[in-house]
């Protein structure tokens, strides 16, 4: 048989283990945040495809962005206009196929993709085939002579100007980017049809480099009608290597979006289509709570079919409500187990709180003074009639009523909007209260009935300042299974066999 | 200083309220014992079978309707008390010391007419002054007329005399004497002098009021070092005897001392304070960690003699 001192530990350890491990299960691995109002950021990245009108049957395919690490998928949606509309999965690598028998007017396709950037993410890893990399052949080939004799001085200097693959790369890049370019580059630049990537691209192949054109975008709010930007990973002993056209090599950059992947092209249109696809960008700062609620729709987390969320929102505001009542009760048990201060009605002060919070601390706080006030004198006049305490106290409910009636008519026609709130006072505690102090008035004098009435309010409004939190409302809500935590406290307090801070000055004469 | 430390009052023993609620009344206290104190026909009854004296009992007005007779209930008695049945801290209680034609005087002097009265009764009744609120019944029992010993240390009431029971042993005791701030009800939180009283000798120790040392009588000006309780023994008795008809281990006898019936029972407490320990300028534990260690098969009478010659050193 376990001692009741060792089962009252064994209860609290448990119900603190307890609570702290669901707490910390939601918080680690179901993503729920533990501060309220930490925003995440959600980001919508829009490619809008320009079609020109076009009598020919026309097929327009773009590549789809896929999950990487610290960037999550949350949802994608198509405004396909009158096209069909089909997605393929070819090599890893998913496509969306747009396709119309004629064009008659010029017309735009949307495809917008909200991201969630988490920086804990991780994509999962899907390796582009190496098919999927295969470049056109060999172009220098292509060109003319002199052309070609100048893309062949050019990757000597390289050559000589490096030492590896990376480093020749990096200097590559450099060249092109040259303020006051080399002859040869600017050769290169003026082939019809060429770009700096392509000319590239193709100088790279030519030399068997293996690597990989990015194409992506910044996660920077507000841009519009951009272009995708380019960059490259060249591989070299089995390591990726990143560049930049602008700045050689890099490291990825934390708001660098990858659409593509791959050296496939990006758009591929077919037919006669003109098509010209541009981006935006545009970013929303959401609660991470709501993220994390529906994460949690999305997962079907069966454990947290239990959270609150998944009650009609009637019902979780009421529980909003009803979560902060134990944050009341462990104001009262504190203040009067280890504190001592003496109070009207062991929970009185709570419902006060709770009419506080709804009318705000220093309205709530006056009106409880006014009805208490006059409640009060009408008390002392009623006894005077010889009612019994039944009659009285309905008496006093009715006094009560028709105070906090005359109020809101009188404050609304003074445009006091705050006092209209007094309905949420608990009339019938209000009554009881003042039954209880106008007894204690009479019995004990004004002296105790005033330290009652004042503990009373003095809790309410330490509970107020513990419950209007924005802190602690939103613990208490995400959070429930803290209950236990609140209940172990509460529980281990129960138990305190020493004294209370107001004994410290009862017993100073003892104290020697 | 106006406050002390956790440390010291640790070191004098003193008992604070959450251990008295969870070591002495939570652990020896039975809750179905407590009708027995609680009610008070029913503690006169069987303190009466145990041999106890007790106020007499006039009267008892148990509904509404009884009311219409409270003249002719009152009609024989010059003086008496009125209480509720279930009362607590001296709540509801009125004390008529004389008439005056159809008039009712209080010890304070005040003039209260029988409508005043059958309200006062109506109100306990319906349960203003009972514990919880609950429908209760109003008492009229006989004034004790207090020993003119006691003249000197009371202003308008009858002082009383409080001993903590132990588990059998009557541990500490003190004098309750009224005053005038208490509005002559021996209530110390309302402003009576507490008085501690040496188990032994049944002498007077040390003198409190509202929680603060005073040398003498705020009201009367009689220093309290002369106080000596007549029949100590006597009264140690009763409360020791009231362990046996309640099984209460932590409890206080209230005992007041009539000039003609000598001590009287006039109601127990489950619930008794601590400021006893303030009047007595000493804490409880250690009281309560020697009786621990005593075996409880004593009688009342060895345990009384225990707490003069034992218990009392400590």
């Amino acid at each position: 048989m376990m001692s009741s001192r060792f089962q009252l530990l064994f209860i609290v350890f448990f119900l603190t283990i307890s609570g702290l491990s669901l707490a910390f299960y939601k918080v680690v691995y179901l993503d729920v945040p533990l501060i309220p109002h930490q925003k995440r950021s959600l980001f919508a990245i829009t490619a809008s495809i320009e079609l020109q009108k076009n009598d020919n049957p026309i097929v327009v395919s773009m590549s789809l962005p896929q999950p990487q690490d610290g960037m999550q998928i949350v949802s994608s949606e198509v405004d396909s206009g009158d096209f069909g509309y089909t997605v393929s999965h070819e090599n890893n690598i998913y496509r969306a196929t747009w396709a119309k028998r004629e064009l008659e007017n010029n017309s735009k396709i949307f495809y917008k993709t909200i991201l969630l950037a988490d920086s804990f993410y991780k994509a999962p890893i899907e390796e582009v085939s190496v098919a999927a990399n295969k470049l056109k052949e060999d172009q220098i080939g292509l060109w003319e002579e002199s052309e070609q004799s100048a893309a062949k001085l050019l990757l000597d200097y390289v050559h000589s100007h490096s030492a590896d693959d990376v480093t020749f790369v990096a200097q590559l890049i450099t060249l092109f980017n040259s303020k006051q370019p080399m002859e040869a580059v600017n050769t290169l630049l003026q082939i019809k049809g060429e770009t700096k990537i392509s000319l590239i691209s193709a100088l790279m192949k030519h030399e068997n480099i293996v690597f990989r054109k990015l194409r992506g975008i910044e996660l920077i709010d507000g841009q519009k009608d951009r272009k995708l930007i380019t960059m490259l990973k060249v591989k070299s002993d089995d390591k990726w290597y990143l560049y930049s056209l602008k700045d050689a090599q890099i490291s990825k950059p934390d708001n660098f979006f990858v659409w593509h992947d791959g050296n496939s092209p990006l758009l591929i249109t077919k037919g006669e289509a003109k098509a010209k696809l541009r981006f935006s960008v545009t970013e929303t700062k959401v609660s991470a709570t709501k993220i994390a609620k529906n994460m949690i729709k999305e997962a079907n987390a069966e454990f947290l079919d239990f959270s609150l969320y998944t009650l009609p929102s009637l019902q979780q505001n009421a529980f909003k409500q009803i979560l902060l009542v134990p944050i009341g009760a462990l104001i009262v048990v504190i203040m009067r187990i280890l504190i001592g201060i003496r109070t009207m009605g062991t929970f009185m002060p709570i419902l006060f709180s709770l009419a506080f919070i709804q009318t705000t601390l220093i309205s709530g706080i006056l009106m409880f003074v006014v009805i208490i006030g006059i409640g009060l004198f009408v008390r002392g006049y009623l006894s005077r009639l010889r009612l019994l305490l039944v009659a009285r106290i309905s008496a006093v409910i009715i006094v009560v009523i028709a105070i906090m009636s005359i109020m809101s008519i009188v404050s609304y026609k003074l445009g006091l909007e705050d006092v209209l709130k007094i309905t949420f006072f608990p009339m019938i505690i209000l009554a009881w209260t003042i039954e209880r102090m106008s007894i204690l008035w009479e019995e004990e004098g004004s002296h105790e009935a005033l330290i009652q009435g004042g503990g009373s309010l003095i809790i309410a409004v330490i509970a107020y300042f513990a419950m209007d939190n924005v802190m602690v409302r939103y613990i208490t809500f995400n959070f429930p299974e803290l209950l236990l935590v609140i209940l172990a406290l509460i529980i281990l307090i129960g138990r305190y066999t020493g004294y209370r801070l107001s004994e410290l000055i009862r017993f100073v004469p003892l104290g020697k | 200083m106006w406050f002390t430390s956790f440390f010291k009052l640790q070191q004098q023993g003193v008992v604070g309220m959450n251990y008295r609620n969870i070591e002495l009344i939570g652990k020896y206290n039975v809750r179905s014992s407590y009708p027995l104190v609680d009610n008070k026909l029913i503690t006169k009854k069987i303190a009466q079978e145990v041999g106890i004296a007790v106020t007499e009992l006039y009267a008892k007005v148990e509904s509404q309707s009884e009311l219409k007779n409270l003249h002719d209930i009152l009609l024989p008695y010059e003086n008496f008390v009125i209480k509720p049945n279930h009362g607590s801290g001296g709540k509801g209680i009125i004390v008529i010391t004389h008439r005056d034609g159809d008039h009712f005087i209080k010890a304070s002097g005040d003039v209260l007419t029988l409508e005043d009265l059958r309200r006062h009764i109506s109100n306990t009744l319906s349960g203003l002054y009972s514990l919880g609120g609950r429908y209760d019944i109003a008492i009229i029992e006989k004034l004790v007329v207090f020993d003119p010993m006691f003249k000197k240390y009371s202003y308008e009431g009858v002082p009383d005399i409080r001993i903590i029971v132990y588990r059998g042993y009557p541990v500490m005791a003190m004098m309750r004497c009224p005053t005038r701030s208490s509005d002559g009800k021996a209530n110390l939180h309302q402003g009576a002098v507490g008085v501690g009283i040496d188990l032994k000798s049944g002498k007077a120790t040390n003198a409190v009021v509202r929680d603060r040392p005073v040398l003498k009588h705020p009201d009367t000006g009689y220093d309290f070092s002369d106080l000596q309780i007549p029949h100590w023994e006597e009264i140690l008795n009763i409360a020791s005897l009231s362990y046996d008809m309640t099984g209460l281990g932590y409890l206080g006898a209230d005992i007041v001392f009539d000039k003609n019936m000598g001590p009287l029972l006039l109601e127990l407490n489950a619930r008794p304070g601590l400021a006893i320990q303030i009047a007595n300028d000493k804490g409880l534990k250690s009281r309560i960690k020697f009786v621990d260690e005593q075996k409880l098969t004593h009688t009342a009478k060895e345990r009384v003699d225990f707490s003069m010659n034992n218990i009392s050193l400590i």
